[in-house]
């Protein structure tokens, strides 16, 4: 209910923001277009008709996924975004993947071993995480890992394998190596996040009964740890990467954009630059839907891995 | 105890016994009981008198056509100048000498954050009052507001912002605005819904005070401690968020380049070798969204009564 009302209001913010504050007919359609052109458009856009009638016409052609076309590439906006959201994806997900493979057992380790230098130095590396520009940490990594060592690829997706049906730089070596700075660069701040959130969970149960007991009963280290401690402290972790997740494809707008990623964040910027508006209007519904999307997602999953929540609840 | 709600007393008995602490005094060894935090205090001090007095220190104007020289492009730190002076740390693509470039840049830099922050402060401030005082609908409208808002990405909503009104100080500070007031009013609302049920406020109420002084006069004072720590951390925030930005070339314009848009033109260098040009006015970003948050940081612990002895 609350997700619709947010789709409603912001396609009423967005269609205002293109046709109200700025000139739809400068917005939507090409400069370039001579005048008989220019009044096909504005009939077959509906600007002849009053205010409220536009805003119909509008949902209705958003509706039926037609956004207008873009002025670079003359194809579809939507379309043009549909085609590099894939990029876009396997980027957050890499990056999601890298926040809890080193995310989780640094966080593990500082929480089970506070007083040691190595977690100590972990911990003081996550305030650095947390404050450092992530833009500039990305250039940094591409003069040290690409100009000066020349380890890494800088720009550009590489070589792309298809698997399953999927079509991604995740099935090529070169593709693995091309995702390398860009991932690390759009996980660094997550990392941060899943180290300090898995040492606060992990110092919390290591006091509790549960956990004691698990050792009285002579059970082996490594089995209360993995088994009973990382049980209870991953719900937290888990709902807040869920959460993140949204996060992550907004961020990558920036690192799309320093390491060339063809991904919808590059297009976004490129498309700024270029003026072409119909894409990035395409490109502000189709975020401002993922996003309810994935908040509504991350609701219902929290509902089934925590008993306590219940959508029933919810409602009352 | 807070350290702002008993200012009164200490103020009365100060000058009949000089050895009394007062709340500033006890603030301040507080504060000082962390050396890092001393440190990053000191350095965050320094960058701001740097800052305002930018055109004193800088050996160059950089925004003066006349004195910058596209033959002096790209030189390495340490390269002498036709003018005489060093370029200290080189100078970028245009021929600007990058420390004085630097200088300026954290000028746009701080100030677009400071104001932006205090303009937000301001707005949330009064949205989360009015909505904690008014109860009700009103408060759920508002809080509804809130809530769906910080549901996306701070950068994400000053992108489509600037994507649809342009370029310009005016429009990144309306985008900065936009992101922030929403924790202010949060955080306003929570503790004035916890001050609201206080005795003094009742006192108030029975005294007949208008709304408005019951308000500014009474509840806004004792809810600043925590309004202090939201504001240091959201500077730095925009701060950083408008960096990126203009990074991204959606900012600030050319003409006035903050750090973001300096490191954004050393990265066409960057690719042959020419590190300086991004690397430096990173580092001054870095120093300075470092230092603001650890004054943030041990602001909140001296500030918290919880964590208070």
């Amino acid at each position: 209910m609350q997700s619709a009302v947010v789709v409603f209001v912001m396609s009423v913010i967005v269609f205002f923001g293109v046709n109200v504050v700025g000139d739809p007919i400068d917005m939507l359609i090409n400069p370039e277009a001579d005048q008989e052109d220019i009044e096909i458009a504005i009939r077959a856009l509906g600007l002849d008709k009053p205010i409220g009638e536009q805003y119909l016409f509008f949902l209705k052609n958003a509706l039926a996924g037609n956004l207008g076309r873009s002025f670079i590439f003359g194809e579809p906006a939507l379309q043009l975004i549909l085609q590099r959201m894939p990029a876009t994806m396997e980027l957050a997900f890499a990056a999601l993947i890298m926040a809890v493979v080193l995310g989780i057992p640094l966080g593990l380790y500082a929480g089970l071993k506070p007083e040691s230098l190595f977690a100590r130095t972990t911990m003081s590396v996550s305030i650095l995480g947390f404050s450092l520009p992530t833009f500039w940490v990305g250039l940094m990594m591409i003069m040290v890992f690409a100009v000066i060592l020349g380890w890494l690829p800088s720009t550009g997706r590489g070589e792309l394998g298809t698997f399953m049906g999927m079509t991604s730089s995740l099935f090529t070596l070169d593709g693995l190596l091309h995702m390398l700075m860009p991932a690390l660069n759009l996980a660094l701040l997550k990392i941060s996040l899943v180290i300090r959130l898995t040492r606060a969970g992990t110092r919390e149960a290591v006091l509790q009964d549960y956990i004691k007991f698990a050792y009285a009963k002579g059970l082996k280290q490594s089995r209360v740890i993995f088994v009973h401690l990382l049980k209870n402290i991953l719900i937290p972790v888990i709902t807040v990467l869920g959460l993140e997740f949204g996060n992550l494809i907004a961020f990558s707008v920036v690192t799309e954009t320093i390491f060339a990623w063809p991904g919808m964040g590059k297009l976004l910027i490129d498309s700024i630059q270029q003026l072409d508006r119909p894409v990035i209007v395409a490109y502000l519904i189709l975020i401002v839907l993922i996003f309810v999307a994935l908040n509504l997602i991350v609701d219902i999953a929290y509902s089934i891995l925590d008993p306590r929540v219940r959508l029933g609840d919810r409602k009352a | 105890m807070s350290v702002i709600g008993d200012k009164a007393q200490p103020l009365n008995k100060a000058p009949s016994a000089p050895d009394v602490e007062t709340p500033f005094m006890r603030f301040r060894s507080d504060f000082m009981e962390s050396r890092v935090a001393a440190v990053a205090l000191a350095l965050l001090i320094l960058i701001i008198l740097i800052a305002i007095f930018a055109p004193l220190i800088a050996p160059q104007n950089p925004y003066d056509l006349a004195q910058v020289d596209i033959l002096e492009s790209r030189q390495p730190p340490g390269a002498k100048s036709f003018q005489g002076y060093i370029f200290l740390l080189g100078s970028d693509g245009a021929g600007r000498d990058l420390f004085s470039a630097i200088l300026y840049g954290l000028r746009i830099s701080l100030s677009v954050g400071a104001m932006s922050g205090v303009i937000a402060l301001a707005i949330g401030s009064v949205i989360g009052l009015a909505a904690a005082y008014s109860g009700g609908r009103t408060e759920a409208f508002i809080m509804r507001i809130v809530d769906i808002q910080l549901s996306f990405p701070a950068i994400l909503i000053a992108l489509m912002l600037l994507a649809v009104f342009g370029k310009g100080v005016d429009k990144i500070m309306i985008a900065l605005v936009t992101v922030q007031w929403a924790y202010y009013a949060r955080t306003v609302r929570s503790s004035a819904l916890v001050e609201r049920s206080k005795e003094y406020v009742e006192a108030a109420n029975c005294l007949c005070l208008s709304h408005k002084r019951i308000l500014f006069g009474h509840i806004l004072p004792n809810c600043l401690a925590p309004l202090i720590v939201v504001g240091t951390v959201q500077t730095a925030h925009a701060i950083a968020l408008e960096a990126t930005l203009s990074f991204l070339g959606v900012g600030l314009p050319q003409t006035e380049p903050s750090l973001g848009l300096l490191i954004s033109n050393g990265f066409e260098y960057m690719l042959s070798g020419r590190y300086w040009i991004s690397f430096f006015p990173g580092i001054a970003l870095l120093i300075t969204i470092v230092s603001i948050n650890l004054v943030g940081d041990q602001l909140r612990d001296v500030l918290n009564p919880r964590l208070q002895k």
